[in-house]
């Protein structure tokens, strides 16, 4: 018999989920009682998972579900940060009447994915996971299915992530092919010489996972689905997907195929400098913010990559931290977007900041602080995120790697000061509503002083994270 | 470990900036808050003389070091201040209690945010000369970015935004190379602790790639010739603080950094560069002294001013020499203590009139007969006149140069006198001649807050114009240190090729 409660979590998860369905069907007008209940449920599986997270590796399943120090991380910032979009989220529902039972329902069905994708340790395993998760993720896009751009974000997400899939299959299956198993460790070991099979199929699943992770050349979709998705579902899709993806890359990259590293470090390298140059680029011209934090993640998901192309231990865990501090800041973010509202309607354009800095002054304080944080200004988190990102590359000599990606966080720098030119310079518009949730408040708060004074206590992040070995 | 006397000083401005942050200000007025400003710079500057007194002039070692754990063990919090740096922290702090005093005028709205970025801007700058340690300098460095932009951005004139954004990417740009250049240092090196980079020294090999890289990020930040042009639309278009903040102590930070950093951690580099340096160095003092004469805004006149005198501060360094060194360092703080000053009396009568355009005055001597006085004495001082403090400095350069290269020296030279040119030309414009403007009648002369901050400026110009020896004293043993390990490096790497 396997030692089921070590997949607690998971269990928990899935029956929360079922019972939450239950409710809904039989209970009316109970969508506001299962957004509170599915939010505490997350609080329970935070526990369940920090309480798990003092033991060593385990694997279960016949070897194909791992349980270690990575997965563990992963996932307390995955379900972490899962509470907050909650929390941040629940009076924007309300207002643009979303407050749908199905709503949470699928945030917890697809976290629930994405934590079968950080702690599967086999291909068949790996991709329930990310069906589950992608699954409920293109519902989630098209949530607001009376609003042309939602269905359209929805409909496009669910294409091109559905063909993203499908090539990541056939890589899975030529891998499997020529390396006799699915098992990644098993892969590991039955993988030492070179042949070309294997050698496609990590090209076809890096292309899977640069799709899920949004890296160039395989963003296309993010700038539509994240302005047209409504505004609680982009910050889903901009940070948990994102951890998801990255710890699969981690996996994948450092488990079945660390022997070949010759062959994909190239193609990270590619990924991560296209990326960072083409977010920081194309971000210049944006109106809409929600599409403008796109093409930022994008080039932010350039200098996670950066750190997995050193092919060492310092690079896994500097993308690990860079994840980590990515997610506070985007979640400082995108607190301040739901905090731009006027008579029931949120505001998304970058013009609808304009001059906010005289009759919101912390607001606006909190806007410059993410902002300068994002184009990773010293003192604040971003810097260092960046910092330790190429701290590892540099270690490993790849010049060509650091100093691109450090010119481009200067491309980048000037469309994050446009941002903050029109909150501080601009005149001003009409005030915005201020009274606003304690969730809400409570998120903004957290982060920005998280980004403000992580400089004091640098080592906070690194300290938990340098557990986390792959080599 | 005692009392951590520069953490304080670090730190103190910051608290202040929260106190205010927190200070309800009655309606309109912000009088409360300019006070409180004012009480923490006071104290800073007064506890930074409490630190001048206690330091040791004939150590060369760095002293009141603090050295405490801060990321994960690999890079630790490390500050401390030899002979150099001290008189860098005493600019800052002393500056700073002038730039409070003359917001008075020249700041109409949110006069309390204007406060905290300047109490902000001061921690930066005190940090960037105490830091003891590669990434806190960067970190000081650029943090600096931040409340500076928004100053210029906020509170500045018509083409701020183009400015602000000019002065910040273009700052950014040579700043991020550094970044590289430092974490290579550490991988190199396994440290970037100062003190003992100083000991271990860095192979030859990489030392020319590392200067360039720290080159790219003071060049700009000095600023040298070719890549000024960020100055005098950023000196334009602050307010009048902002301008004296940049002008005193933004730009030394480079200076700075050239003699703390390039020459200390790349000697052998910088031999290389010497002749790089020089040119540079030359063009900027003659290009921009011919620049200047032909401005008719006032603020870009200084600002141009400005490209050229910093062109003798990185001549003088890269001359290897005590003379042009020490010379170097005391023509930053005269060029501190002389440009605040003039940037503070173009602003004097800004606020009058609302125009800096030069043919706009003419004939102030007789309106305002104080204010020509002191504009005299800050303008004699700006074009070297033996007697201010702008003289000492030039003159040590210019000796230093001479012993090195004669012609640099010679060509050096001739700046001084364009320099003498286009300032008194100015003077003349503005303050002699015919009151053709009719406007310029009603123009009061200088208020009492106005008499404090000149005069306050006006002092040491003087003072230290006759008898440099206070500040002397304190840079010669740091200097001459600084020298000897230069040359002990250069003389080693000369034997290992051989």
């Amino acid at each position: 018999m396997e030692n089921f409660q070590y997949i607690l979590p998971e269990i928990f998860i899935s029956v929360s989920i079922m019972l939450f369905l239950l409710v809904g069907v039989f209970k009316k007008n109970s969508a506001s009682l299962i957004y509170n209940l599915s939010n505490i449920s997350l609080v329970i599986l935070l526990a369940l998972i920090i309480n798990l997270s003092s033991l060593d590796t385990i694997y279960l399943f016949n070897n194909s579900y791992l349980i270690d120090n990575l997965s563990n991380y992963m996932k307390i910032i995955l379900v972490g940060s899962g509470i907050f979009v909650m929390l941040t989220g629940s009076k924007y529902i309300q207002v643009i009447n979303l407050n749908k039972i199905e709503y949470p329902i699928l945030i917890l069905s697809s976290i629930l994915g994405m934590m079968i994708m950080i702690s599967s340790n086999d291909l068949i395993v790996f991709y329930m996971g990310l069906e589950l998760q992608s699954l409920a993720l293109y519902v989630l896009a098209s949530f607001n299915r009376d609003n042309l751009l939602s269905t359209e974000s929805g409909l496009k997400y669910f294409v091109l992530s559905a063909l993203s899939s499908g090539l990541l299959l056939y890589g899975c299956s030529l891998t499997y092919g020529f390396s006799e198993s699915t098992n990644f460790d098993q892969i590991l070991i039955n993988s030492t010489e070179f042949n070309y099979g294997t050698t496609f199929g990590i090209v076809f699943i890096l292309v899977g996972l640069a799709f899920k992770i949004s890296a160039v050349p395989f963003h296309m979709w993010a700038p539509d689905v994240y302005q047209g998705s409504p505004t609680s579902v982009t910050l889903f899709f901009a940070i948990l997907p994102k951890i998801a993806a990255l710890s699969v890359f981690i996996k994948f990259l450092y488990t079945p195929f660390a022997n070949m590293n010759d062959q994909w470090q190239t193609i990270i390298v590619f990924i991560s400098i296209a990326s960072m140059i083409f977010g920081a680029v194309a971000a210049i011209g944006q109106k809409n913010l929600k599409r403008l934090i796109a093409y930022s993640s994008i080039s932010h998901m350039g200098y996670a990559l950066a750190g997995l192309a050193t092919v060492s231990n310092q690079g896994i865990q500097s993308s690990i931290t860079y994840i980590s501090i990515y997610l506070v800041m985007n979640l400082a973010f995108f607190s301040c977007l739901f905090m731009l509202k006027r008579n029931d309607k949120y505001y998304e354009n970058i013009e609808d900041l304009s001059g906010l800095s005289k009759k919101h002054p912390i607001l606006s304080f909190s806007l410059l602080i993410v902002l300068f944080s994002l184009a990773g200004i010293p003192p604040l988190a971003g810097f260092f995120a960046k910092f330790y990102v190429f701290l590892a590359v540099i270690e490993q000599s790849m010049y060509f790697l650091a100093i691109v990606g450090l010119l481009a966080t200067v491309v980048a720098a000037f469309y994050y000061l446009r941002i903050i030119k029109i909150i501080y310079f601009d005149p001003e518009k009409e005030e915005y509503e201020t009274s606003h949730n304690l969730g809400l408040k409570i998120t903004l708060a957290i982060s920005t002083i998280f980004i403000l004074a992580y400089f004091i206590y640098p080592s906070g992040i690194t300290e938990i994270v340098s557990k986390i070995t792959m080599i | 470990m005692n009392f951590p006397i520069l953490s304080s000083l670090i730190l103190l401005p910051t608290i202040g900036a929260l106190f205010i942050l927190f200070t309800k200000s009655s309606s309109g007025k912000y009088q409360s808050s300019k006070y409180v400003a004012l009480f923490i710079s006071l104290a800073n500057f007064l506890l930074s003389l409490y630190l001048w007194y206690v330091f040791d002039k004939n150590s060369i070692d760095f002293q009141f070091v603090e050295n405490r754990e801060w990321l994960s063990g690999f890079i630790n919090y490390k500050v401390g201040i030899d002979g150099i740096s001290i008189l860098f922290v005493i600019l800052t702090t002393f500056i700073t209690p002038i730039c409070i005093i003359s917001v008075n005028s020249t700041i109409k709205n949110r006069l309390k945010d204007f406060l905290i970025a300047i109490l902000i801007m001061e921690t930066f700058m005190i940090g960037v000369f105490c830091s003891l340690d590669l990434v806190v300098f960067y970190l000081f460095f650029e943090a600096g970015l931040i409340p500076m932009f928004l100053i210029i951005g906020i509170w500045g004139g018509e083409r701020r935004v183009y400015s602000a954004f000019k002065f910040f990417l273009y700052t950014l740009l040579g700043s991020v190379l550094m970044l590289v250049a430092i974490i290579s240092i550490y991988w190199i090196t396994g440290t970037t602790d100062v003190e003992k980079l100083y000991e271990l020294g860095i192979k030859a090999e990489y030392q020319n790639l590392l200067w360039l890289a720290f080159f790219s990020s003071f060049a700009v930040k000095t600023p040298m010739w070719p890549v000024h042009t960020w100055l005098p639309d950023a000196h334009v278009e602050a307010p009048t603080v902002g301008s004296v903040l940049l002008a005193a102590i933004l730009l030394k930070m480079a200076g700075y950094g050239f003699i703390r950093f390039s020459i200390g951690l790349f000697p052998i580099a910088s031999e290389n560069f010497t002749m790089l340096v020089y040119i540079l160095s030359l063009i900027a003092i003659i290009y921009t002294s011919l620049v200047a004469l032909m401005q008719e805004d006032m603020k870009k006149l200084i600002a141009y001013s400005s490209v050229a005198h910093m062109g003798f501060v990185t001549l003088g360094i890269f001359t290897m020499t005590q003379q042009g060194i020490e010379g170097s360092i005391f023509q930053m703080i005269s060029h501190g203590l002389v440009s605040a000053a003039l940037f503070l009396s173009v602003g004097v009568v800004y606020e009058r009139h609302h125009t800096r355009l030069i043919n706009k005055y003419g004939g102030l001597v007789s309106i305002m007969p104080r204010y020509a006085i002191v504009f005299m004495v800050f303008t004699l001082g700006a074009l070297g006149l033996p007697g201010t403090t702008g003289f000492v400095g030039e003159f040590l350069i210019l000796m230093g140069a001479f012993e090195k290269n004669i012609l640099v020296a010679m060509i050096a030279s001739l700046g001084v006198i364009l320099g003498a040119a286009y300032m008194l030309w100015l003077f003349k414009r503005v303050v002699f001649g015919e009151i053709n403007n009719q406007e310029l009648k009603s123009m009061k002369d200088l208020k009492t807050f106005e008499i404090i901050t000149l005069s306050a400026l006006v002092i040491p110009i003087l003072f230290f114009g006759f008898y440099p020896e206070p500040l002397m004293n304190s840079i010669e043993a740091s200097v001459e240190n600084t020298l000897t390990m230069y040359n002990f490096d250069l003389i080693n790497s000369l034997a290992s090729k051989d």
